[in-house]
């Protein structure tokens, strides 16, 4: 379905986000097709049970984790990378064993539209199905019993999902948001550094990624360094008339537009811009815009931001920047370029996060050894890799006795000597309830 | 130690505690191996040198026979701590991850870090056990804890009170008492987790107030926990086994206890002349005097169960059993054969003596029976039939399994506990205990070696064949590209 339809997908993407077709390859496409790829060719080794060691206190016995389909799971995703983050739960889903429901987002209705068409295409409607529609459509969705719900979107949102499915007992996992911040020490490869803050900012749908740098946190004294080196490669990425440029994606929707616009204009934000600021409401063009030390209480400082609006925050010692992303709800990711050991030992000891990336940006969602979810605010319960299978599936505790073995002990009338005896067996092993049978019991 | 001054704990009280507790950690003193282990060892001196003090308080609660307070909860808390100190710095480890040629050159790892302030709601039926061992799990996690003990189990709740305070940093572990209004205190505010030990419906209730804050939730629920009986098994100890899991457990208030029986049409007269033989040597004649078995909590409880073996078309289904008294809320081990599928005592999860023995036609019928009710906690299947065992294990969803035994599963520290529908979510034990309590962050690794212009804007033609190649073919489509030989 993803092979045959690459430019479907990549036309249906650029429709809904103006998403360059290299984006839409690398962030998407490439991501599901991996996805996918890597459960067709683990899927018999994730499905056997794992064995499990048992001790002495049941002995003889043997024990196994038993991997179960949940049932009917439900699916509701986004509009930011709407086709990964539609595919690739669905594809844990099915990985599990169970029948699934994909609700995708109507803020990108292209893609929308289309996976409704593929699935119907390729997959088996009798166990998976597509569901379209806006929030009267999810309510009654979220009003069934599903056996599992994952969600991708919003904070408030995802506390309306949580608390539909206390009603039937239905576990979830919830992929949020918050404000990812990228600390850049003076000790790092500069142009490196800059690129890959590009990278996970503008490239990332222009901003519009739950785990794109939201914003940065650097020292007094480095800050125009970093301004300079971000201005220049800037340039060399998008042009000098960003707004012109094919390379970034578009602002999703007026609405989004508004919003942002609303963040930038807040008195004593829009005198610290450094970089940037054009806009364009008709096209919904927004371009690479770069703040320096806004209030701490203005909104886009309070806001995920998800967009183009890269808030620089000052410190002192880079040190302090800890304190200061410690001060906000746990993001989904946070990143540090530096390279001072220490420094990333102690962020990595000291910062909380979903996930966190030293020296780059976005890439620790593409490994799949690595669990993908947040943390407090940015969400709970993960996926990716294996812990998709995981997250879809029932664990079930199996152990297997035999009738050989049973001893007498266990049963009343619970006599004296019986509690002796047993309580040596326990505490002390086999070698105790020896000594207990003697007579040599500690009690 | 000094009596505390009785205050009403109000959602102001709890909203202050978890401030004070959230500022307490600020210094990750909890995070420290050193103040896990503290901790850790302090709940093991606590438990051994309290053994006989946590026996009365369980007698006082619930007649518990001192045996059973030693075996079930007692022993089970001790070993639940003993593994944890033995494992903890194993657990607190990162787990190294494997990386792939697609970032290379990086590393990666899962780092496990405490929640924060986490919430553990316990329960009346192993008041002692549940209660403590969460607590362990949390506090190896490196988490501060707020532990709710039942009101329903007062001794248990208050010694655990009078025990924490002496054993435990109270900086970092708190206890509180209460009932409804308290526990509604807790719920209104913001914990890292919640682990909840209960009934369904108060499950959704603390699931509800969770989603508020966007708390994760543990919730450890019940069901109706079957026992298949095949003909194929030695019946003298399937039979003992039944009774170990029922009227031993709790006298049958325990949420893995066996609730009803399944067995064959031709079977069940054996098995029920087993279970009075058996129930005769363990209990006595008069198992209403017997001192090894529990009695009812609360005559709440008492009631409940009078009703339910009350109704019409199930009190004439009796086959053994059937005393009561209310004074001393002692109900008799009780079995019914074959009461009607839709009486009360079907639908609802008894938590008590009363055994229902279902007949079937065939064994395999009993599947079906299973499965058309809420997913349990626990199920159980007596059989020396491989197959069957095969096909149990494949064809009926339960939290956990047990073949041939009852119970005994969630003493497997390498097992987790937890239900799943209606049974529950999440689980904890063993290591399932510290994950359960921990945030397992993904870190990755880079280096500002390897940065390739390919990855950048401007996207050329040339730049998106290359990156196309080198993601779907790797290294050598990537060289194949270069030299112009890609498959666009």
């Amino acid at each position: 379905m993803i092979v045959e339809n690459e430019k479907e997908i990549a036309k249906a993407l650029y429709d809904d986000l103006s998403k360059p077709e290299f984006e839409a390859f690398i962030s998407e496409i490439s991501n599901a097709k991996s996805s996918c790829e890597l459960a067709l060719k683990e899927l018999k080794h994730w499905m056997k049970p794992e064995k499990a060691k048992t001790s002495i206190s049941t002995f003889p016995s043997s024990a196994e984790i038993v991997s179960e389909p949940l049932g009917v799971v439900l699916v509701i995703s986004t509009w930011n990378f709407p086709f990964l983050l539609s595919v690739d739960p669905v594809i844990g889903a099915i990985a599990a064993g169970n029948a699934v429901v994909l609700k995708p987002s109507e803020i990108s209705p292209a893609t929308s539209s289309l996976l409704v068409n593929l699935f119907d295409k390729y997959l088996d409607k009798s166990a998976v199905r597509v569901v379209e529609g806006a929030v009267p459509e999810t309510s009654a969705l979220l009003e069934q019993k599903w056996d599992k719900i994952l969600y991708t979107g919003s904070s408030r949102v995802g506390r309306i999902v949580m608390t539909a499915a206390a009603k039937h007992l239905t576990p979830v996992i919830l992929e949020l948001g918050g404000k990812c911040p990228a600390i850049v020490d003076s000790n790092v490869n500069l142009q490196v550094a800059t690129r890959r803050i590009i990278a996970g900012k503008w490239q990332c749908n222009n901003g519009q990624a739950c785990i794109g740098v939201d914003y940065v946190i650097t020292t007094k004294d480095f800050a125009p360094k970093l301004i300079d080196a971000l201005r220049k490669e800037l340039e060399d990425c998008f042009g000098r008339n960003p707004m012109e440029s094919k390379d970034i994606s578009r602002i999703v929707s007026l609405n989004h537009f508004t919003r942002l616009e609303r963040l930038l204009d807040e008195d004593n934000v829009s005198n610290k811009i450094v970089l940037g600021g054009q806009r364009d409401q008709n096209k919904l063009r927004m371009a690479p815009t770069i703040l320096l030390d806004v209030p701490k209480d203005s909104q886009i400082m309070q806001d995920e931001i998800f967009g183009p609006l890269l808030p620089i925050i000052t410190v002192e010692n880079v040190k302090d920047s800890f304190d200061a992303i410690n001060s906000k709800p746990k993001p989904l990711a946070a990143y540090l370029f530096t390279n001072d050991e220490k420094l990333k030992e102690s962020f990595v000891q000291n910062v909380s996060a979903g996930g966190m990336l030293i020296n780059d940006t976005i890439l620790h969602v593409t490994v799949d050894t690595l669990p993908f979810g947040g943390v407090e605010e940015s969400g709970m319960g993960s996926y990716h890799g294996k812990f998709s299978f995981d997250a879809f599936s029932h664990k079930k505790a199996v152990l297997y006795r035999s009738f050989n073995g049973d001893a007498s002990i266990r049963y009343p009338p619970y006599t004296e000597s019986k509690k002796k005896l047993m309580k040596a067996l326990i505490s002390d092993g086999i070698f105790g309830m020896l000594l207990a049978l003697i007579g040599w019991s500690k009690d």
